[in-house]
């Protein structure tokens, strides 16, 4: 039998491809006949977004290195520009998909160049000061969405940061960024299929440029940034490379979350640095730069809350258990080494066999 | 060696997320089918029980269990029993949704929820969706009652705002006044705007408008010192209680003492354990609901639920009170079952809504108009010796 | 006038993100770590308080020191349980994580106990507040009382570390633990005694900030926490005399900008400033100089 000389990296992609297909014909079987209970339908959307930022997000901390906790100020950008955008054009472009399309591209194109201007100053940095300063951004970002006011009427649009009557619009305009309230009644255009179309798409552009040479520049200048700067690497390029494309990532898992809910508004919960730090816990649970980890770890952490919820009063309590539990297991260096003399003794004598008999 | 750990644990995983779906599975469709035996009425419940809105949520939570435990002892709705079932959204959107889903696989036929505004426009565009009766007992916004199948128990935001203006312009209570709101919340920002509209047209004069988020909201120096500054006698507060607690320590600590006004969210003031009520001293709020009101209904309605749960109910709790037993009246006017299904009971329930009229905590003689808000008359309470009096 | 009146208000909230800091601080320069559960240590400090005060009766100063130190067991019981065993992890991220774990646990785990409802806290101060030009301008018991401990503080830990052979080991550890390690330090002594202090200096906090704003929820702690970081990075974190300077100016630009600029963007505002002064001066106002090592 002639045997496939896969290199090591190709067979890891499509290891991590696999995973995610796989995951997606059962779910999407299930779904179409009608075997997934509401909750589990309702999740499918909010499951991808994670998964897309977690994926993003791990291009920035596991690839690049440098630690963001400003990540969901991106993922708001791109939700409040498509979702304007989609506000707006609502009755123009009356195809749904090429409206979501575009606002796919509006969302991530904002996000990226958010992320250029963010990077130009911060990249400088270094470290936990990077990360604060990444924060203070995510901060500035919902703190300023919160007090913005657009509207439109017959003569164009309208723009304040104090309240709706300083937009002074016609009697025939309309507000749709109201400051705190948000943006409702955005059309709800993301569906499971353009979510896991999505993941694809990042899983590609991410997988892609890890094992480019880009991607090996960048890695480079993670792991010594004064050799790397001495073979002539650009850092500043690639570095912003790295961070802008993370960003608009992010910014497509903002449209993605965007036009998933009728109501969007920017609250602590869902831009703040808490969802910044939860992108951030996705990451580091499924392995600093390990994309597939992150893909499950996105997955799981989405889902057990909801699992949870039989448990009433102790959900969240029994869920941050679980948390640093599993953190535990998966990074004590005493953990780990149980872990292997586990496998040694009992799991990989036959998985050994097993792969072996498989070679023939 | 590592690598083949990995992978058993990578394939394991999603092995047991494969399998934990599938176990989920078994889709309740629409909760008709499902319940046409079971012959009780299910109304699942959202709001926040964790995070920094569970005070309100947990409220709503502890109310609606309360009525529904009293409803079930005088046997039930036209004689179907009734089962309670209160998720959490942790006042999100998102999980606003995923809640109301859990719920639906649960099999609910009515919705009580959800309690904050946010929340509650994301939920209301499902339940337009699947056509199930929604009421709302604190979600305020006006696109909380956009469609058809919703209803409110409190008043809308606009409605606070303008009521608010008009009684301080028609009791010629101040010439200038300054407002304090959340700038981040959905609710304050709303009587705010409506506040501010209809103060154009009332003999007085906003002197002072600051703000607060809900990240920057311990210290009040500068918005009562500008207040302050402007010569503001009165001071609107169109926000929730627990920050006006704190408000009114820090004016008290500055020597600062207009009159403060407040909406329905300051109502509760009197309960937080250990507050100094001789601070609210002199606070007048347009409320529909005061705990220590002392009328029968509400002094049973308290003692209840001081009983179960060691709390005094804010209007929260009210509201949520007053939300099942309207689920009842209107139950009971259409003469719906739990075997109509979920869509079933929504269309006769709320026609039937538009024609009840409900005595309860909150309200004597409310009625509904079909676009959702409820028509009752807001109280102007004052605390007096550390206790609401009603201004005659 | 007002602006005075403002400035001193600015003082009062920065002398309260500053005693906050000053643990943060401590914490991040000998362990090397953020600590996230910081800000709910700070809670559980003034939940003790409040019911050895309300419940119990004990008086003010009693209270403390009963806080202070559940405040230090519960901070060596985290320490060894969650952060010890990460703490020659593959990366530094894994404990962060489990800060933040611990963070969820704490505010959990209260709302649990004590309820959502908001209690209101009795001060502990009990000096009165000083008046000047006719009242209008007041400086809260409070304050005072947060900015003389803040100084009392700051020189027991300054005098601490350098003069006393524990403090002088927490020092070797930040420096190189390997290297600490090998002239016979207890490594892991000397972090657990890290915690301690930073814990019961937590408790102080507690005490002083739900004085200052009398309001105790189970997610009292969490956003002082996240701005007392802030301030301990604005100063440069690690030191000492950074977190109180960065504590009290953080204080000040958040209220002037309130009062001058605009209160709905005054958290924009602090951290606009914060991204400024790191840009010019890349470790905070009194961080060290990292060097570079090739």
């Amino acid at each position: 039998m002639k045997k496939f000389n896969l290199s090591k990296t190709t067979k890891d992609n499509l290891w991590t491809y696999g995973i995610v297909l796989v995951i997606a014909l059962i779910t999407g079987i299930l779904l179409l006949t009608g075997n997934l209970s509401s909750l589990m339908e309702g999740l499918l959307v909010p499951i991808c977004s994670y998964v897309i930022l977690a994926v993003s997000l791990n291009l920035t901390v596991g690839i690049l290195g440098e630690l963001s906790l400003g990540h969901a100020g991106f993922m708001c950008v791109g939700a409040f520009t498509s979702a304007f955008f989609s506000k707006l054009t609502e009755n123009v472009i009356t195809v749904d998909i090429v409206r979501f399309i575009l606002a796919i591209i509006i969302g991530a194109a904002f996000a990226g160049l958010m992320g250029i201007l963010i990077g130009m100053p911060v990249l400088r940095l270094k470290g936990d000061y990077l990360a604060i300063v990444t924060l203070a951004f995510g901060e500035i970002i919902k703190n300023v969405i919160n007090v913005l006011y657009i509207g439109i009427d017959s003569k164009g649009i309208h723009f304040s940061m104090k309240d709706s009557m300083a937009l002074g619009l016609e009697p025939d305009g309309k507000i749709i960024i109201k400051g705190a309230q948000g943006i409702t009644g955005t059309p709800k255009d993301s569906s499971f299929l353009i979510g896991v179309i999505l993941i694809f798409i990042t899983l590609f552009i991410v997988l892609n440029l890890i094992h480019s040479r880009d991607g090996r520049a960048i890695m480079a200048i993670r792991d010594n940034l004064i050799a790397a700067e001495s073979v002539g690497i650009n850092i500043t390029k690639y570095k912003m490379m790295a961070f802008s494309i993370s960003a608009a990532l992010a910014g497509v898992a903002g449209v993605l979350y965007a036009h998933n809910l009728n109501s969007l508004m920017a609250t602590p919960k869902n831009f703040g640095y808490n969802m910044s730090i939860m992108i951030l816990v996705y990451v580091v649970l499924g392995g600093i730069g390990n994309i597939k980890g992150s893909v499950i770890a996105a997955v799981v952490l989405t889902v057990l809350p909801e699992v949870l919820r039989g448990m009433n009063n102790y959900r969240m309590l029994i869920y941050a258990i679980v948390l640093i539990v599993i953190m535990l297991f998966s990074w004590s260096p005493k953990c780990l080494e149980w872990r292997e003399v586990f496998m040694e003794k009992y799991i990989r004598p036959r998985f050994a066999k097993k792969t072996s008999e498989e070679g023939k | 060696m590592k690598k083949t750990f990995k992978k058993v644990m990578s394939l394991a995983i999603v092995a047991a997320m494969v399998l934990s779906v599938a176990a989920c599975g078994s889709k309740n469709t629409n909760g008709s089918a499902a319940n046409a035996g079971a012959g009780t009425f299910k109304i699942g419940g959202i709001g926040p029980t964790t995070g920094g809105a569970a005070v309100y949520g947990t409220a709503v939570k502890n109310a609606a269990e309360l009525a529904v435990k009293e409803i079930n002892a005088a046997g039930g709705i036209n004689g179907y029993q009734v089962e309670l079932n209160f998720q959490d959204d942790e006042a999100d959107q998102e999980k606003g949704v995923n809640a109301y889903n859990t719920l639906k696989d649960w099999g609910m036929n009515l919705l009580l929820g959800s309690v904050t505004s946010g929340s509650c426009v994301a939920v209301a565009a499902k339940t337009a969706e699947d056509n199930m009766f929604q009421l709302t007992p604190s979600g305020s916004a006006v696109d909380c009652v956009a469609n058809d199948n919703a209803f409110q128990v409190c008043f809308t935001d606009p409605n606070q705002g303008i009521a608010a203006a008009q009684y301080i312009g028609q009791n010629a209570m101040a010439t200038k006044v300054a407002v304090i709101y959340d700038s981040s919340d959905v609710y304050s920002s709303g009587i705010y705007e409506k506040f501010a509209g209809e103060a154009k047209n009332q003999p007085f004069e906003i002197v002072a408008t600051e703000s607060f988020t809900a990240d920057n909201k311990t210290d009040f120096s500068v918005q009562l010192q500008n207040a302050k500054a402007a010569g503001a006698e009165l001071v609107f507060l169109p926000i929730y209680y627990s920050e006006a607690a704190l408000i009114l320590n820090q004016a008290a600590s500055m020597e600062y003492a207009p009159t403060f006004f407040g909406c329905d969210g300051l109502d509760g003031i009197l309960a937080v354990e250990n507050f100094d009520k001789s601070l609210a001293e002199g606070v007048i709020l347009l409320t529909p609901f005061a705990a220590d009101a002392k009328d029968e209904k509400t002094q049973k309605f308290v003692a209840d639920y001081q009983a179960a749960y060691g709390d005094t109910p804010n209007q929260f709790a009210a509201d949520a009170y007053d939300a099942i037993y309207i689920m009842k009246a209107a139950i009971e006017k259409s003469g719906a079952t739990p075997a109509d299904g979920v869509s079933g009971i929504c269309d006769k329930v709320k026609g039937a809504m538009t024609e009840i009229t409900v005595d309860g905590l909150t309200g004597i003689g409310m009625t509904w108009a079909a676009t959702g808000e409820v028509n009752k008359e807001p109280k102007a309470m004052v605390i007096k010796d550390g206790a609401y009096a009603l201004i005659q | 006038m007002d602006f005075l009146a403002h400035l001193i208000n600015g003082i009062s909230l920065g002398s309260i993100y500053a005693i906050i800091a000053l643990g943060y601080t401590m914490v991040y320069g000998i362990a090397k770590m953020l600590n996230f559960a910081h800000g709910d240590v700070i809670m559980v400090g003034g939940y003790v308080i409040f019911i050895a005060v309300s419940n119990m009766g004990l008086p003010p100063v009693l209270s403390v020191i009963l806080a202070m130190i559940l405040c230090t067991i519960l901070g060596i019981t985290i320490e060894k349980i969650a952060y010890k065993p990460l703490r020659n992890a593959a990366s530094s991220l894994a404990v962060l994580i489990t800060a933040i774990g611990v963070s969820y646990l704490l505010q959990n785990a209260a709302l649990l106990i004590f309820g959502s409802n908001p209690k209101t806290f009795t001060s502990v101060v009990s000096l009165a507040s000083i008046k000047l030009f006719d009242g209008r301008i007041t400086i809260s018991g409070e304050t005072i009382v947060a900015i003389i401990s803040c100084l009392i503080i700051m020189a027991g830990l300054i005098l601490f570390i350098n003069k006393t052979k524990a403090g002088q080991a927490m020092l070797a550890v930040s420096e190189d633990k390997g290297a600490a390690q090998l002239m016979g330090i207890n490594v892991n002594a000397t972090i657990s005694l890290t915690f301690a202090i930073g814990s019961a200096l937590a408790a102080v906090a507690g005490a002083l900030l739900c004085s200052a704003y009398p309001q105790l929820t189970p997610y009292t702690g969490s956003m002082p926490g996240i701005k007392a970081f802030v301030a301990a990075v604005f100063g440069g974190i690690g030191s000492i005399p950074g977190a109180f300077i960065g504590g009290i100016i953080l204080g000040i630009i958040e209220i002037l900008s309130k009062a001058y600029i605009s209160s709905k963007l005054s958290d924009a505002i602090v951290f606009a400033v914060l991204i400024i002064v790191l840009l010019v001066k890349p470790t905070g106002i009194l961080g060290k100089k990292m060097q570079e090592k090739v």
